[in-house]
């Protein structure tokens, strides 16, 4: 047996001939994390989904919720009546309304499916009896009260009627009205979309590498070198904070040239606090990568997690819209904790002071499925 | 480390480099690894040799401390896996899995550099590109190399923390002959430097070509152990001739056969049919034996469908054993 020296074969591997004997070692976290961008920007798709989608989102939502001169709201008049013509002139004779004769059946039709906000029955010759006033005009609105434009509509409708029917205003009002910075839908929804985006592309962007990581094996070669588990994984949450500025900045920057939406509060704890949401999401998204075996399953319990948030943690609207014993749950998620505080900053201009709460439900939600995450990760 | 457990280590390094004693592995109903003993010399290259599915694999993946075993010892470099040594263990041995599919996105440089970042000794960059002649890819993206380059990375990144040990699990699978004799060079490069290999392998050349010794697995049991040449001298016989006898014809009387001159042993082969089949004759003495089997076949009145003879290979040790193919399965 050959009298083997480890030392001989260590010197020997490096450098059979007379090469360097040992070579410059760069720290493994900084290699995972360039590997880890290297490998996102080296896919377009993944490059779209995180910073053309959301900017063809905020456009187009910008576009749709523009602020223009209000619109006037369509309602109908049932044909059934002999002065349904008057009766629509009347109602149209409001600035806020838009009035059109229909068939019952019609404008039962356009009701139901939205596209008109009220319609209005003429019922005078049941009300000339009762009343026993012949002159007096009656109507019955239906419309559904749910409907907060129907109520609007309600309103306007009447008070359009009783003027025609001669009813005179008893005090002079004026009216003033104004724009608020920061209180435009737009200003509502560039936070929700920042924190929508921060979520999605911590998910996917984390999920799907993972996974695939899996499959062709990848996790396993790696587990068999000294690679400390932990360095791999906090690669991924570095390597988003790397995004996170691009991220944040696009959307920022867009959303002040197209619609002027601006930061009221500072810019910096508007980072910082993107920054910990962006952190939290890569921590879920570890966890949620740590077991599953196929794109499939990772893909379902992705949706699983972000879908509840997409719907419930205030990014389109409001989150006070759903009932009060769910508030609790909804204020715990981390996409409203997110939404929360980008908002506040954002719009009322809120310190970092006043936004501890929300911080520290982020900070918890990345701390606990980061650990959790690491010791449940499957390897192989 | 003191002195003493110092040289307790390198003593142990010096006998074998892994041992494992009665190791059995169990997935569900099955045995994959079924009381399994072996020892690898320091500076050897070992083989483990068998059908798919022989449990080949899942031992490798037990010595890489990365499956736990049911039941028996490993030894490896005087260490065992689990017992506080593992971050040490994995310095120094060096891993290539089977089918590995590296990242795609990612160079052949930063490749290996991310691997070699793993490790607290080893060679530079550069010089484990060069040594697994890929220089001329080192900044193609891994996605675009061919099976042979992949796999030249895959070994390079089994050398780079510069190991005592080196894991190859089927490395010229799939390779054409060319990328497994390039890949053959790196192998015989690393063991010229003194280090340790165990590679599992279904090609009887590569082993011959390869081991010093070699183990041969079937159902998770070492049914043959030791050089090649050894192994196939055990035969008695340096040819091997095989040859079929027609569906048709009547039962074939095998004592006669076994007493022909020149021929050393018979055996059957597992086949399918249910008449005829086919036969294999282990001759020491071609000249002598062929004309006598015609003769005999002849007189036992059986029709020859098929009739060829080859020198001897570790293939033919293994059906010998068993009576089925290697790569059969």
């Amino acid at each position: 047996m050959a009298e083997t020296d480890r030392n001989l074969v260590t010197d020997a591997v490096a450098g059979s001939a007379q090469e360097s004997k040992s070579g410059k070692r760069s720290h493994p976290l900084v290699e995972l994390t360039l590997a880890r961008i290297r490998e996102f920007v080296r896919q377009p798709e993944a490059v779209f989904w995180v910073f053309g989608f959301p900017l063809l989102l905020a456009f187009a939502l910008g576009i749709a919720f523009r602020d223009t001169a209000p619109e006037k709201l369509p309602v109908a008049v049932e044909s059934v009546s002999a002065n349904a013509h008057e009766t629509a002139v009347a109602v149209s004779r409001s600035a806020a309304l838009q009035a059109k004769v229909m068939s019952p059946a019609e404008a039962a039709q356009a009701l139901r499916t939205g596209r008109v906000a009220l319609v209005v029955r003429s019922t005078a010759a049941a009300g000339a009896t009762n009343t026993g006033n012949e002159s007096s005009p009656g109507f019955e609105y239906r419309f559904d009260p749910a409907r907060p434009d129907s109520r609007i509509a309600r309103l306007a409708v009447d008070d359009a009627l009783q003027r025609a029917a001669g009813r005179k205003d008893a005090a002079t009002t004026r009216e003033q009205t104004f724009v608020e910075p920061g209180a435009r839908y737009i200003d509502f929804l560039v936070p929700g979309l920042i924190g929508l985006n921060l979520m999605g592309s911590g998910m996917w962007g984390l999920g799907f590498v993972l996974v695939q990581a899996r499959t062709q094996k990848l996790l396993k070669r790696l587990a068999a070198t000294p690679m400390k588990r932990w360095h791999f994984l906090l690669s991924f949450m570095l390597s988003r904070l790397v995004f996170l500025v691009l991220e944040v900045a696009a959307i920022l920057a867009f959303a002040y040239f197209v619609f002027n939406v601006r930061i009221h509060g500072s810019l910096l704890s508007f980072m910082l606090i993107s920054l910990i949401g962006s952190l939290a999401f890569a921590g879920i998204g570890l966890l949620i990568a740590a077991r599953p075996r196929t794109i499939e399953g990772v893909s379902g319990l992705m949706n699983l997690v972000m879908l509840p948030m997409w719907l419930l943690s205030g990014s389109f609207f409001s989150a006070s819209r759903f009932p009060d014993f769910l508030q609790p749950l909804i204020k715990v998620l981390p996409l409203t904790a997110l939404n929360d505080t980008l908002r506040a900053t954002m719009n009322d201009g809120a310190s970092l002071g006043t936004n501890a709460a929300g911080v520290a439900i982020l900070s918890a939600w990345g701390l606990v499925s980061f650990v959790v995450a690491l010791k449940i990760f499957r390897w192989q | 480390m003191n002195a003493i457990t110092n040289s307790a280590a390198t003593e142990s390094t010096r006998r074998a480099a892994l041992r494992c004693n009665a190791l059995v592995k169990k997935y569900g109903d099955v045995t994959a690894v079924d009381g399994l003993d072996l020892e690898v010399r320091a500076g050897e290259c070992f083989g483990l040799l068998g059908p798919n599915g022989a449990g080949k694999t899942t031992t490798v993946e037990i010595f890489e401390g990365l499956t736990d075993a049911d039941g028996g010892d490993v030894e490896l470099l005087g260490m065992r896996w689990g017992a506080g040594d593992d971050q040490e263990m994995r310095e120094r041995i060096g891993v290539a899995l089977q089918q590995t599919e590296l990242a795609d996105k990612l160079s052949v440089e930063e490749t290996v550099r991310l691997f070699r970042s793993f490790y607290a000794r080893g060679g530079d960059v550069d010089h484990i590109i060069r040594l697994v002649s890929l220089e001329e890819k080192r900044s193609a993206r891994v996605g675009k190399l061919s099976g042979g380059q992949k796999q030249r990375l895959a070994v390079a990144c089994a050398l780079v923390g510069a190991p005592d040990l080196l894991f190859l699990d089927e490395p010229t699978t799939g390779l054409d002959p060319q990328a497994r004799l390039q890949l053959w060079g790196v192998i015989e490069k690393f063991r010229a430097s003194g280090g340790t290999v165990m590679l599992t392998t279904h090609y009887m050349e590569e082993a011959a070509r390869l081991c010093d010794r070699v183990a041969i697995l079937d159902h998770g049991r070492v049914i043959a152990l030791g050089a090649p040449a050894e192994l196939v001298a055990s035969l008695g016989a340096d040819q091997i001739v095989e040859f079929r006898i027609a569906s048709d014809a009547g039962e074939i009387q095998d004592s006669p056969l076994r007493r022909l001159p020149g021929v050393t042993g018979m055996r059957a082969k597992e086949t399918k049919e249910a008449n005829g089949g086919s036969y294999l004759l282990t001759v020491s003495e071609i000249g002598a034996a062929l004309p006598a089997l015609l003769a005999e076949l002849e007189r036992q009145n059986l029709k020859l469908d098929q009739l060829t003879t080859h020198q001897a290979t570790l293939e033919d040790v293994f059906v010998n054993l068993t009576g089925r193919m290697l790569r059969d399965g």
